[in-house]
C-alpha cells in the first residue's frame, strides 16, 4: 500500500514545527514516530499534502521530575516510558499500560504524545492519562504554552481540544503516591487493539478510572467513581461503569457486549487495584 | 528529496520520493530482499529491521525518516566469511523456522530484544515477540532459539515448560 504523494519538511525544533503549521495550515499533518499517521495515509483515510516530521525533536524527549508530578516530553516513546523507572516509582499505571501499546516494535518509534494527540478512542493511553488526572501543555504560535487538563483535551473522534497552530509538547502526571492502581485490556490477540479496556487509580485520596473504546472518546466511569464517592462496596460502583458511555458495535463486539466488559473490567480492576 | 542512509555499514544516497517507504528503499533501490513484506500494515514483523540499534517495522516508516541514521538488515549480520551471527546460528539449531518467510524478522527483533535484554525468560521472549507472527506457527522452536543464544551456546538446550492447550496450565 503506498500513501498519496506529499510535502515532507523536516522540523528540527518546535518552533521550526510551528512555522511549517502556520505556513501550510490545514494542508499540513505532524508527524511524530508515525505509527498511527503512516498506516491511515497508506489506507488513504488520511491524505495531508505536507508531512511535517517532528520525530527528530530531541528537546522534548524526556522524563522529568517537577516535585508534585512527572513531565514526560511529547516525544517520549512508549519504550522510553514503560522502561523509565522514575516512571515505574511514581506512575506505574503509565510505566505499565505503555507496555502493552502495539509491540516492540511499534513502542520503539510510536510516542505518547503522537498517541495522545491522535485522539483514537481506542488507544491506551488516552484513558489512562484521563484516569491520572494529567495536564497537557499545548504550545502555539510565539511559544505560548496553555495547559490542557485531560478531561477537556479529548473532544470527539479523532478529536482533541489543540487548537490549529498548536502542537502536544508536554504531558504532566501527578505523582500516584502509592494510591492502587489497575490496567485491564480485553483484546483477542496480543498486540491488537482494546475490545474495551480499563485504567484504574484508587486509594485513600483519589480514585479515577479511564475507559477505553466505550465512546467516541475516551470516557471516565463517572458513575462508577460517583459511586465510591458516596461509600459503596466496588461491586456495586462496577455495575454502573458503563453508564453515561455509547459505546458502538464493530466486527468484535456488540454494543451489549461492550457495556458487559466494562462492567465486569471495572469490578477486576478496582479488585486488583484494591488487593 | 537527497537521502543518506548506511546500511549494514555502507553508505548510501539516493533520491527518493517521500513517499517512499524504508523497506521500499531496502528492497528496490539497494536490492536487499532479505526483509520481507509480509502483512505490509505493521502487524506480522516479516519487515523488521534495525534503526539506530532498535527494531522496527520499516514498511511503518518512511525512507526519509531514516535519513542520516543507520539500518541493519539480515543480510548484514553474518561475518564475511559466512559465519552465521549467533541468533542465526541457533534458529538453524534449534530448526527455529518452516516456511522461513517470517525468518529474518524474527531474527532481527530478537537480536534487539536480546540487546535490550540480554537474559530474558520465556515469557519475555515470547511477549518480546510478540509484533512477529509465524503463520507456520513454529513458535515454540523460534522461543527455544533465542533462549539458546542468549546463554552464547546456540546449540544449547534451553529448559522450559509447555503450556498443556487444553487447561492453559503448566505442566
Amino acid at each position: 500500500m503506498i500513501p498519496a504523494a506529499f510535502e515532507y519538511v523536516r522540523a528540527d525544533s518546535p518552533e521550526a514545527a510551528l512555522d511549517a503549521l502556520a505556513e501550510h495550515g490545514d494542508d499540513a499533518k505532524l508527524m511524530a514516530g508515525g505509527h498511527s499517521l503512516i498506516p491511515m495515509m497508506k489506507l488513504r483515510l488520511a491524505v495531508p499534502t505536507v508531512v511535517v516530521d517532528i520525530g527528530r525533536i530531541t528537546r522534548l524527549s524526556y522524563i522529568r521530575d517537577r516535585g508534585d508530578h512527572v513531565a514526560v516530553g511529547a516525544l517520549t516513546t512508549h519504550y522510553e516510558v514503560e522502561t523509565n523507572d522514575l516512571l515505574h516509582a511514581e506512575v506505574p499505571l503509565l510505566a505499565h499500560a505503555a507496555s502493552h501499546v502495539g509491540d516492540l516494535q511499534v513502542r520503539h518509534r510510536g510516542t505518547i504524545g503522537g498517541s495522545l494527540a491522535h485522539s483514537d478512542p481506542a488507544a491506551d493511553l488516552p484513558a489512562v492519562l484521563l484516569a491520572l488526572d494529567a495536564t497537557f501543555v499545548a504550545t502555539g504560535p510565539g511559544g505560548v504554552t496553555r495547559d490542557i487538563p485531560a478531561g477537556e483535551f479529548f473532544t470527539g473522534y479523532f478529536e482533541s481540544s489543540l487548537a490549529e497552530g498548536e502542537m502536544l509538547t508536554e504531558i504532566q502526571i501527578p505523582k500516584m503516591a502509592g494510591a492502587g492502581w489497575s490496567f485491564q485490556k480485553f483484546n483477542r490477540r496480543a498486540q491488537d487493539w482494546a475490545i474495551v479496556g480499563v485504567a484504574a487509580v484508587h486509594g485513600p485520596d483519589r480514585t479515577g478510572i479511564g475507559l477505553v473504546n466505550m465512546g467516541t472518546t475516551p470516557l471516565r466511569a463517572s458513575a462508577t467513581e460517583a459511586a465510591l464517592a458516596s461509600g459503596s462496596d466496588l461491586a456495586d460502583a462496577a455495575a454502573v461503569a458503563d453508564e453515561g458511555t455509547e459505546p458502538s458495535a464493530d466486527l468484535h463486539a456488540s454494543v451489549d457486549y461492550r457495556r458487559h466488559l466494562a462492567r465486569v473490567l471495572v469490578r477486576r480492576a478496582l479488585e486488583d487495584a484494591s488487593g | 528529496m537527497n537521502i543518506t542512509i548506511t546500511v549494514n555499514g555502507s553508505e548510501h544516497t539516493a533520491e527518493v520520493e517521500p513517499r517512499t517507504l524504508l523497506v521500499q528503499f531496502l528492497r528496490d533501490q539497494l536490492r536487499l530482499t532479505g526483509t520481507n513484506v509480509g502483512c505490509d500494515t505493521s502487524s506480522c514483523g516479516a519487515c523488521t529491521v534495525l534503526v539506530d540499534g532498535a527494531s522496527v517495522k520499516s514498511c511503518t516508516m518512511f525512507a526519509t525518516q531514516a535519513d542520516g541514521l543507520f539500518v541493519e538488515t539480515i543480510e548484514g549480520i553474518a561475518d564475511d566469511d559466512g559465519t552465521l551471527h549467533l541468533i542465526q546460528e541457533a534458529f538453524r539449531q534449534h530448526h527455529g523456522l518452516q516456511c522461513g518467510y517470517c525468518t529474518p524478522g524474527m531474527v532481527m527483533a530478537s537480536l534487539s530484544l536480546l540487546n535490550e535484554n540480554p537474559d530474558p525468560s520465556e515469557r519475555e521472549v515470547r511477549t518480546g515477540l510478540e509484533g512477529n507472527l509465524c503463520r507456520c506457527t513454529g513458535y515454540h522452536n523460534i522461543v527455544k532459539a533465542v533462549l539458546a543464544a542468549a546463554t552464547g551456546d546456540p546449540a544449547s538446550e534451553p529448559s522450559f515448560t509447555p503450556v498443556d492447550l487444553t487447561t492453559g496450565a503448566r505442566s
